[in-house]
C-alpha cells in the first residue's frame, strides 16, 4: 500500500507535514486535496516552495482525487493524503472506504465556535459528533501532529 | 515614489512559536528604536486566523514583512493577503542582523529597505 497517511490539517503543507512526517515515512509523493488551491496555479507555487525536489506534489480537487484514489494506491510512490478540513477528509472516506481507513488529524486550529481538545486540535462539539459519527461508520480516526508524538484514538478526545 | 512609501516604515516578523517575539526583543535593545516592529506568531491559528493576525498588524503601511522560512504557512499566509499591495513588501529567512539593519532603514521605500534589509540578514551567515 502506498498511500501512508491520510492526514487533516488546515495548514496543509508545511514544515511538520514535510519534514515531520515526510522523512520518516520516506515520502515521495504528496496529495494536497483542496478544491480552491487546485484551481489556483500561484497558490501551487507556494506550496511546491515548501518541498524538496525528489517529492512529488499533486494538487487535486475532492472528485479528482476520490476518482484517483485507487491507482495512488496501487502504485509504488509513496504518498501522504492532505485536506485542510475534515469535510473534505470525510468525502474521501466515502469514496473509498477500503482506502482510506485510518484518519489522522494532525492540525486543526482554533477559531471561533471551537474548543481545544489538544494544543494542536481545537472542534466544535458539531465537529467531534461528525467524526464519532465518521468512526462508527468503520473510520479509524486519531490525531496525532507528528510521528514521535502519540496515536490518541478519538475515543480518549473530550 | 509615493507618498505613502515616504511615511516611516513598519516591520512585521512573522514566525512560528514565540520567535518573533524574541528576536525584535533583542533587535529593540541593540538598536535603541523600540515600537516599531510588531510579532506575529502562528501559533494557534489556523491559515485564516494567521493571515488575519498578519493583515491586523501591517495595518495600512507601508511596511515590510519578515518571515522566518522560505516556505510554509507563514509565507503563504503574508503572500496570500499582501502580495498586491504596493507599499509592502516580504523578506525570507529573518534573523537579527536582517532587522537591526531594517531599523536603521525605515524611511526608504519597502522595496528598497526589504532588499537593504535582506543583503544585510545574508550576509550575516558565514562558517567562520
Amino acid at each position: 500500500m502506498s498511500l501512508l497517511l491520510f492526514r487533516v490539517d488546515d495548514r496543509l503543507i508545511h514544515g511538520q507535514v514535510v519534514l515531520g512526517w515526510g522523512r520518516p515515512l520516506g515520502l515521495d509523493r504528496l496529495v494536497l486535496v483542496d478544491d480552491a488551491v487546485a484551481a489556483n496555479e500561484w497558490e501551487q507555487e507556494l506550496y511546491r516552495m515548501a518541498v524538496p525536489a525528489n517529492i512529488e506534489v499533486v494538487f487535486a480537487s475532492i472528485a479528482s482525487a476520490s476518482a484517483h484514489l485507487p491507482e495512488w494506491k496501487a502504485d509504488r510512490q509513496r504518498t501522504a493524503l492532505l485536506t485542510g478540513d475534515i469535510e473534505s477528509m470525510a468525502a474521501l472516506y466515502a469514496a473509498d472506504h477500503d482506502t482510506v481507513k485510518l484518519i489522522n488529524l494532525g492540525g486543526l486550529h482554533h477559531r471561533p465556535g471551537r474548543t481545544e481538545r489538544l494544543p494542536y486540535l481545537y472542534l466544535t462539539d458539531d465537529e467531534l459528533a461528525f467524526l464519532r459519527n465518521l468512526a462508527a461508520e468503520g473510520a479509524e480516526v486519531v490525531a496525532q501532529d507528528v510521528p514521535t508524538a502519540p496515536a490518541i484514538d478519538l475515543e480518549a478526545i473530550r | 515614489m509615493s507618498n505613502a512609501a515616504r511615511e516611516p516604515l513598519r516591520g512585521i516578523v512573522v514566525a512560528h512559536g514565540s520567535i518573533a517575539a524574541a528576536l525584535i526583543d533583542a533587535a529593540e535593545q541593540i538598536t535603541g528604536a523600540r515600537g516599531f516592529l510588531t510579532p506575529v506568531s502562528n501559533t494557534g491559528c489556523d491559515r485564516g486566523a494567521l493571515e488575519e493576525r498578519i493583515v491586523t498588524a501591517v495595518g495600512p503601511g507601508p511596511a515590510v514583512v519578515f518571515v522566518d522560512m522560505a516556505a510554509g504557512s507563514c509565507l503563504i499566509a503574508a503572500l496570500r493577503r499582501l502580495r498586491e499591495r504596493d507599499d509592502v513588501r516580504v523578506v525570507t529567512g529573518v534573523n537579527l542582523a536582517m532587522l537591526v539593519d531594517f531599523l536603521f532603514h525605515r524611511t526608504l521605500p519597502p522595496a528598497e529597505a526589504a532588499a537593504h534589509a535582506a543583503a544585510s540578514g545574508g550576509n550575516a551567515i558565514k562558517v567562520p
